[in-house]
Formats: C-alpha cells, sequence, structure tokens
C-alpha cells in the first residue's frame, strides 16, 4: 500500500519532470553532445597505440569507450547545483513542508532527463557506428539487462554522493565547491579517461575498495563484453548504496535542523 | 468551546550572523577570522490560536513575525520553547501534520515555471494522495472560487502576477489543509487582485473553519480578514488582542467635521467645550473621544443648526505604524 502511493508519487513526478524536460530539448541535446570526452580518449589511446600494452583490441576499447560514453550519459548527477540554488533562493522551502522528501524531486528530474537523453545518445551511437563499423556488436539480452541494472546502480551510488554533498548546504552555501573535489577522483578513477585495467597496480590495490570504478568502469565493461567480476561488481555497487543511504538519511535530518530558509 | 489549534510556549529563535568589517583590510581580516555573534530574533513568546481564527502577524521589518511562521510550519527548527500545531510539533513534520497545513510566501513560488499550473497541482494532488478524481473534483472547486479558468493550461512563466498568485494559491490548498500560514500574500498585487485575494481567503475560512496565520504589510488585508491581531517587536510580543481593540487605544478621539447653517452657529459650537482643531468659516472641526461620540453627536444636532457633518477615521496605516516601532501595548 505505502509503496504503492510512493510509486504513484514518483510515477506523477516523472511524468511531469518529463515534459518538463521537453520544454528544454535543444538543451539536453547539447548536454549529451558535450559527454562525448570518452570518444577524445579514444581517439588519444588508438592513435598512440596505447591500448597495446593493456592487450585489449583496438575493437575492444572502442566498445569500451562508446559503452562508457552510455553510462555516463545514464548516470550523469547535478543533484548538488540544483540543491544549492533551490536552498540559496528559498525554493526548498515549499518542498519541506510537502509529505515527500525533496530529493524525489531531484531523483525524477534526472531520471526524466535520461530519458530525454535517450535518442539524443542513441544518435550519436549510430554515427559512431558508422564511423567505427568493426564494432558494432549487439550484446545478448541478459548482459543488456545487467548493464543497465548497474548503470541504474551507478546512477543511484552518484546520486547519494551528490545528495549528501548538496545537504551540507546546511551549513556551508557553497557546497558545490566540495563537489568539484571529489569530480577530481571521479574523472581519473572511474574509468572515464581510461579502463581502470590500465592502472598501475599500486593503483588496482586499492581502488576496487573505493566507489570510482564501479561508477563508469564496470557498468562500460559488462556492457562492452570485456572481461568483468559480473557478482563482484554489483555486489560493490549495492553495498555502496546501502553504505551511503543511511549516511544521507543522517546528514539530512541533522541539516534540516539548521536550515534558516534563507531567501524566502 | 473551540479549542486550540496552535499552541506556543517559550519560544525562542536564535540565528548565527556573521559580520564584516568593510573595506580589504575588513576582508581579509573576513578571510582568516569570521566573527560570528548570535542573534536572538525571537525572544521567549508566548501564543495560542483557536480553531477557525483569523490572526494578523504585524511587525516592522526584520521584527521576527515571518521567523515565527516558518516555525510553526515547521520549516525551522527552534532554539527554545515549545510549539504544538494540531497536536503536532511542527518541525517533527509527520505526514498527518504537513496534510494538515500550507505556507504561502508572496513572491514565491512552487509551480513549475516552464508548464502550466495544471500540471502542478496534478503533482500536488499526488503528493498529497489524491486520487485523479478527487484532484480533478478540487481544482474545478478551487478554480471557481479563484476565478481562474483558461490561465490553468498556459506556461507559468506567461502569466501575469496575480494569475500566478491565484495559481500559487490553487497549488496550496489543494489538499484542503485546515492551517494556513501566508506570509505577505498580496505582495506585488494591484488592489482589485488584492482584494479578490482577500474574498477568497474569507470565503476559504468559513467553508472549512480553517485556521489563518497572516503576516502583511498591507493594512486592508489585515482590517479586513483579521479581528485579532499578534504585533511583533524585535521579537517579542508588544500586544496580543483584538485589533478595533488596538484602534481604539492608539486612536482614542475621532476628528468631526461639521458644516453650521451660519458662521454665528460655528463660533457657538468652538466656545461650547468641545477641542476645536480648526475652523473655517462655517465649518469647524472639533476632536471627539471614542466613548462619548454619540451622547457628544446628539448634544450637538439638538443645540445647533447643523447642514452636514462628516466623522473621519484616522488613517489605519498612520495608526498601525505606531505599533511598529513601540515596544508594549498594555490594554
Amino acid at each position: 500500500m505505502i509503496s504503492n502511493l510512493i510509486n504513484r508519487k514518483i510515477f506523477t513526478l516523472l511524468k511531469v519532470q518529463y515534459s518538463n524536460m521537453l520544454e528544454y530539448r535543444v538543451e539536453i541535446a547539447l548536454w549529451a553532445i558535450s559527454g562525448i570526452i570518452p570518444f577524445f580518449m579514444l581517439n588519444i589511446w588508438t592513435n598512440n597505440d596505447l591500448n597495446e600494452s593493456i592487450n585489449i583490441s583496438d575493437v575492444m576499447l572502442s566498445r569500451y569507450f562508446l559503452c562508457a560514453f552510455f553510462v555516463r550519459q545514464f548516470s550523469v548527477v547535478w543533484v548538488v547545483f540544483s540543491f544549492e540554488e533551490d536552498s540559496l533562493m528559498g525554493k526548498v522551502s515549499p518542498y519541506l513542508i510537502q509529505p515527500l522528501n525533496p530529493f524525489f524531486r531531484y531523483f525524477a528530474q534526472h531520471l526524466a532527463e535520461q530519458i530525454t537523453r535517450f535518442p539524443f545518445a542513441l544518435i550519436i551511437a549510430f554515427f559512431f557506428f558508422i564511423f567505427n563499423p568493426e564494432s558494432l556488436w549487439i550484446p545478448n539480452l541478459g548482459i543488456l539487462l545487467l548493464s543497465m541494472l548497474s548503470t541504474f546502480l551507478s546512477f543511484m551510488i552518484q546520486f547519494l554522493i551528490q545528495s549528501i554533498v548538496a545537504c551540507l548546504c546546511f551549513w556551508t552555501e557553497k557546497a558545490s565547491s566540495i563537489e568539484r573535489l571529489l569530480f577530481i577522483p571521479t574523472l581519473f578513477l572511474s574509468g572515464l579517461l581510461a579502463p581502470v585495467v590500465s592502472f598501475p597496480a599500486y593503483v588496482k590495490s586499492w581502488i576496487y575498495w573505493t566507489p570510482f570504478p564501479y561508477l563508469i568502469d564496470f557498468p562500460a565493461n559488462l556492457l562492452s563484453g570485456n572481461e568483468s567480476n559480473i557478482s563482484g561488481g554489483l555486489s560493490m555497487q549495492i553495498l555502496w548504496i546501502f553504505l551511503l543511504f543511511p549516511l544521507f538519511k543522517k546528514i539530512w535530518s541533522e541539516g534540516t535542523k539548521k536550515y534558516t530558509a534563507m531567501g524566502s | 468551546m473551540v479549542q486550540n489549534i496552535i499552541d506556543v510556549r517559550n519560544l525562542s529563535k536564535s540565528f548565527d550572523i556573521s559580520s564584516k568589517e568593510p573595506g580589504l583590510k575588513g576582508t581579509i581580516k573576513h578571510f582568516f577570522k569570521r566573527q560570528t555573534k548570535s542573534l536572538k530574533v525571537i525572544k521567549d513568546i508566548n501564543f495560542e490560536i483557536k480553531e477557525g481564527e483569523i490572526v494578523g502577524f504585524l511587525g516592522a521589518n526584520g521584527a521576527g513575525k515571518t521567523t515565527i511562521l516558518k516555525m510553526l510550519c515547521g520549516l525551522i527548527y527552534p532554539s527554545e520553547g515549545s510549539i504544538l500545531v494540531s497536536g503536532y510539533l511542527p518541525f517533527r513534520r509527520k505526514e498527518n501534520f504537513l496534510k494538515n497545513i500550507t505556507l504561502i510566501m508572496g513572491q514565491k513560488q512552487q509551480l513549475i515555471w516552464d508548464l502550466p499550473p495544471i500540471e502542478s497541482f496534478y503533482l500536488n494532488a499526488s503528493i498529497y494522495d489524491l486520487d485523479k478524481f478527487e484532484a480533478k473534483k478540487r481544482i474545478k472547486k478551487l478554480s471557481e472560487m479563484l476565478e481562474i479558468d483558461e490561465e490553468l493550461f498556459i506556461p507559468v512563466r506567461k502569466l501575469s502576477l496575480g494569475q500566478r498568485m491565484k495559481s500559487e494559491l490553487l497549488a496550496a490548498l489543494i489538499h484542503e489543509p485546515n492551517i494556513l500560514f501566508l506570509d505577505e500574500p498580496t505582495l506585488g498585487l494591484d488592489i482589485n487582485a488584492q482584494s479578490n485575494l482577500r474574498k477568497f481567503l474569507q470565503k476559504y475560512n468559513k467553508e472549512n473553519n480553517a485556521t489563518i496565520c497572516l503576516t502583511s504589510h498591507y493594512m486592508k488585508d489585515i482590517t479586513s480578514l483579521c479581528k485579532r491581531v499578534i504585533c511583533v517587536h524585535e521579537g517579542a510580543i508588544s500586544y496580543d488582542g483584538k485589533l478595533d481593540l488596538l484602534l481604539k487605544k492608539l486612536s482614542p478621539v475621532k476628528e468631526i467635521l461639521i458644516i453650521c447653517r451660519s458662521e454665528e452657529d460655528a463660533i457657538k459650537l468652538g466656545n461650547s467645550g468641545f477641542t476645536v482643531k480648526n475652523k473655517i468659516k462655517n465649518e469647524i472641526t472639533i476632536k471627539i473621544e471614542n466613548n462619548s461620540i454619540t451622547s457628544s453627536l446628539k448634544t450637538i444636532l439638538n443645540n445647533f443648526d447643523i447642514e452636514d457633518l462628516f466623522i473621519n477615521e484616522p488613517p489605519i496605516d498612520e495608526v498601525i505604524g505606531k505599533v511598529l516601532i513601540k515596544k508594549d501595548y498594555d490594554i
């Protein structure tokens, strides 16, 4: 009964946010295009034959970076910026006195944006295959579903990390600067610029204990058909969600006591 | 007996405020060592509000009215004291409490800017667990009361301020709350829109027996809606009681302009013991205390040849203005 009600709220939120996102379709197309960093990295890797050092073929590497692009498209999170702005402008106030945690709004906003991005991401992939026909492959249904699950879990981890940082708005007005600090390890350790397998051994010895490789590297490897520990990767993603969620709840509950309803 | 729906005891709120000296030196000093001090903005206040009452909170800018409303609706946490609203501690934000209240802030919006208001209404309806049929019914009822129709389907960004405010009200009232916290609801609206909003609030209060706590700098809002006012001065309550009693206390006399048939009558009236403010030919303005107005007028009409007379109420803004700068009214 309770889960039905929550689902109905989320579904309506999603519907409304999707309508809202369609108002911004040009911006979303541009955002999708701006996410082509993995293709630049692919170019750097293949032009310098760097893949030979890690025993990955050109085809597998190009599939990896295409999948990294897809995973990034469907896991990118900006909740800290939205929450910071809403918090400073007093827009959070009416949401705080509604019987639904305001973060559900941001969550639905992100999901709606992902749905809106989907066709644009497909168009980019279409052009990718035109220029790299040898990379074309069709993953089997099981792997595709697991990759979608893994990408969603990656989105959840990033959403929770950013939501925790966003809650710091209750203490400091510029929580987004803390997020920028987190952006550096996310960029370098997630697998967006290079597959984690190419990292030095001493980095690999500890990196799998952090959430970063599970953000891009693991789902991208899974989807592209590269060797990956499926159950281990999914378990680590779920573990991180279980660790981050209570932390978010705690910081949210403490933070709202500090809320001063500035700007309203 | 009507029961208290809001009960506030020894309520205080402090904020940490950082200060900075002007100039480059001050900026550098502020960068390395922030000076913060605790500012008590609400000081040990007590009051109760009964179910169905409309209470106006009066006070100068920064007096603490909005902070009180924010604590009553659970938006901010009190530093000391207790608040009970409809039997709940507001800050715990229990679902049943939240379903029973609403907060409307003039010029602040919850409607989705790029979509028509109707989308936000259905969203709010689902947040408050209303099914589609019930939501439709309530939207129809409230839009009729607020006299909005086509505006429901126009993107919010294209609506006028008045239309937007009506839509905001509809969004905030779709769950039919029993307690309304209104912070400057008529801010920026034109005279007609203000008047319509006031009529709507009166009707809503009557139909739902809703309790309304209101702050406004437009005295017309207060005088036409509130029988009771709570005056806030520097975070403390300086007056809590009936508005007409306050007005009588603050303005104990009325000015009466009397037009006599002849100048001699005006002179005679001026010499008969009344306090004369001024006299021009056959027109004389006298001051009479509120409590003797009927008997004094009877005497004047019986003894002098009067052509016409006008009773002038002192401007309400001027009278209430006195409240904003005075610390205590013992009535």
